[in-house]
C-alpha cells in the first residue's frame, strides 16, 4: 500500500524514463512506483549527518517534492559527515547550500527550503503538505515534536538516530505499529547522555543510517518491500554487528494509546527538562573567575571529567584528571574543604557530575565551569583549540 | 545462571568500554543488578530513584522488550544474550542551542 494515492500519479517524461531507467527495470518499482515517486513529498527534518544522504538519494531517485527543514548556518566541524555540503558552503545557511546541491543532482524536483525551527506553532502545518517525514534531526525536543505530530497527522515518521559508533533505525507508524513515545515514554534528563558534540561520532555513520532512512522512505512510497515498521535496527558500525528487535505497540501509550491523554502539541522543552532548575541550583564560575581564583592560590581543586583521549587535545595545568564514568567510585579522593570546580569540553557533564556527586553524598563546596574549557579557551588562552 | 549483556556505545563510558560482558543471573534485573554492582556509577542511567527502568531506556531479552513481558522479572536463558538499548539523539549538545530543526 503506497502512501501515495492514485489520483496524483502523472506521466513521466522521456528524459525521466532515461534518468530513472534502472528503478523502471526493477519490477518491483517499474513505471508505477516512479511515478509514485515523482508524485512525493517528503519532508526531511534536519538537514545535518543523516539529512545529508537522507536528501541526496531521494533527490536522486525522482521524489518529486523535498523539504527541508533546519535552522543552522554550516560549520566547519559539520563537513566530517554531512557530505552535502562542500568547503565553500561554509556559514551558509544549511537549507539553502542543500537546496542548491540537491538542485545540481536533480533540476527535475522541487525543493522547499524552511529556514528555521521546527516548532509546536508551526510543526503541524508543515508536516501536513507531506506523505513520509524523515526525522534526522539531533535533539530530544524535536524527536518528540516530529514522533507527535506524526501521530496527529497520520503520517509515517521513517526514525534513525547515532551516537559515536552506534545507530538505530526505524518506522514509527502509528496507524500500523508504534510511535517514538511507545518505545522511548520519557527522555533522558538533559545532561545525563553525552551529545555527539561531545561524545563524537564516526562521519560515515549517519551515512550508513540516513541511507536506510532513504530506502524505508522510498519502499513506503512505492508501496513494497518489508518496512521497518515494529522492528528496530541497531548497527555497531565499530563491531560491525547489527541486531533487529520487536517494537510492540503500548496499549497504554499517551500519544497513540487506546486512551490517549496528550491530544495536541505540547511545549517539548519543558517536556524534556530543558527549562528546569538545573543549572541555576549548581554553582557555577565563568573561566575569568576560576582564572582569578587560581592566580590568587585559593584552594582551589579542578577536576576535569573529560576522557583520556579528549584530554590529549586540551590538557588543562594542575587540574585533577576522574573521568566521568569514576566519579562517584572515587569520590574519596576529593578534599572536602576545597572548592571543586568540575570542567568538560562545554560545560554540561559537568552539571551532571556534581549532581551524581551530590546525590552519593558527596558534601564539599562544587561549582561548574561554565561553558567548559571551550570558554576558558575563548577568553582566558586563545592559543588553545577549542575543539 | 549466565548471560551475555550487551552494552551500548553510549554506557561504555562506565565499563571500562566494553562492549559484552558476560554476568550471573537469572532474571534480566538479576543481571541489570550484576552490572551495577560491578560498575556502580551505571546506576543513576538505567534506574529512576524507585528503581524502575528510566523511560529512555529499553531492555531486550533476545528480540523481546522486556516491558512486554513482565519488566525486570523477564527470565533469561543460560547462555542467553541480553541487551540494552537507550534513546539516543546524536547532535550538536543536550540543550538546544545549535543543531538542526530546533524548537523554542
Amino acid at each position: 500500500m503506497s502512501v501515495v494515492p492514485d489520483g496524483r500519479l502523472a506521466d513521466l517524461t522521456k528524459e525521466e524514463l532515461a534518468r530513472y531507467s534502472r528503478h523502471l527495470l526493477l519490477p518491483e518499482v517499474g513505471l508505477e512506483g516512479q511515478k509514485r515517486l515523482k508524485a512525493a513529498k517528503v519532508l526531511v527534518v534536519g538537514t545535518g549527518g543523516l539529512g545529508s544522504p537522507l536528501a541526496l538519494y531521494l533527490a536522486a531517485a525522482g521524489v518529486g517534492t523535498l523539504g527541508l527543514v533546519d535552522c543552522d548556518l554550516v560549520e566547519p566541524s559539520n563537513l566530517q559527515r554531512q557530505v552535502i555540503f562542500g568547503t565553500r558552503d561554509l556559514d551558509r545557511p544549511k537549507t539553502a547550500a542543500a537546496a542548491d546541491r540537491l538542485k545540481a543532482l536533480n533540476p527535475g524536483i522541487k525543493i522547499n527550503a524552511y529556514n528555521l525551527r521546527l516548532t509546536s506553532r508551526n510543526a503541524l502545518q508543515i508536516l501536513a503538505d507531506y506523505d513520509v517525514v524523515a526525522d534526522g534531526t539531533d535533539n530530544y525536543p524535536t524527536r518528540y515534536l516530529v514522533g507527535d505530530a506524526c501521530v496527529f497527522l497520520k503520517k509515517p515518521n521513517v526514525y534513525a538516530s547515532v551516537f559515536q559508533f552506534e545507530g538505530q533505525a526505524t518506522v514509527f507508524d502509528a496507524e500500523r505499529g508504534p510511535c517514538y513515545r511507545c518505545l522511548y515514554p520519557s527522555p533522558p534528563p538533559p545532561g545525563l547522555v553525552p551529545s555527539c558534540g561531545e561524545g563524537g561520532v564516526m562521519g560515515v555513520l549517519p551515512g550508513i543510517l540516513g541511507a536506510i532512512q532513504a530506502s524505508e522512505a522510498i519502499k513506503l512510497i512505492v508501496g513494497g518491500g518489508r518496512p521497518l515498521v515494529g522492528r528496530l535496527y541497531l548497527l555497531d558500525a565499530w563491531l560491525m554487528r547489527s541486531a533487529e528487535v520487536k517494537l510492540d505497540k503500548n496499549p497504554d501509550c499517551p500519544v497513540c494509546g487506546k486512551n490517549p491523554v496528550i491530544t495536541e502539541l505540547v511545549d517539548y522543552e519543558q517536556f524534556c527538562g530543558l527549562k528546569g532548575e538545573t543549572e541555576r541550583e549548581i554553582p557555577s564560575m565563568t573561566a575569568g573567575e576560576l582564572k582569578s581564583r587560581l592566580d590568587a592560590g585559593d584552594r582551589v581543586q579542578v577536576v576535569d571529567i573529560r576522557e583520556p583521549h579528549e584530554r590529549s587535545l586540551f590538557k588543562f595545568d594542575g587540574a585533577l584528571p576522574v573521568p566521568f564514568g569514576q566519579l562517584v567510585r572515587r569520590k574519596d579522593e576529593f578534599d572536602p574543604q576545597s572548592d571543586l570546580v568540575f570542567i568538560c569540553k562545554i560545560g554540561q557533564r559537568s552539571l551532571y557530575a556534581i549532581r551524581a556527586l551530590r546525590e552519593a553524598g558527596y558534601g564539599g563546596p562544587m561549582f561548574n565551569l561554565r561553558d567548559g574549557i571551550n570558554a576558558w579557551a575563548r577568553e582566558v588562552d586563545p592559543e588553545l583549540t577549542v575543539y | 545462571m549466565t548471560a551475555t549483556l550487551v552494552v551500548p556505545t553510549a554506557l561504555r563510558g562506565f565499563t571500562e568500554r566494553k562492549s559484552e560482558l558476560s554476568l550471573e543471573g537469572a532474571t534480566a534485573g538479576e543481571l541489570l543488578e550484576a552490572l551495577v554492582a560491578l560498575y556502580p556509577d551505571i546506576r543513576p542511567h538505567l534506574f529512576d530513584g524507585e528503581g524502575a527502568l528510566r523511560g529512555f531506556v529499553n531492555v531486550f531479552v533476545g528480540e523481546v522488550n522486556i516491558k512486554g513481558t513482565g519488566g525486570l522479572d523477564t527470565p533469561v536463558k543460560d547462555g542467553g544474550s541480553v541487551m540494552i538499548v537507550p534513546a539516543i539523539a546524536g547532535g550538536a549538545g543536550s540543550f538546544p542551542s545549535a543543531g538542526g530543526g530546533r524548537i523554542r
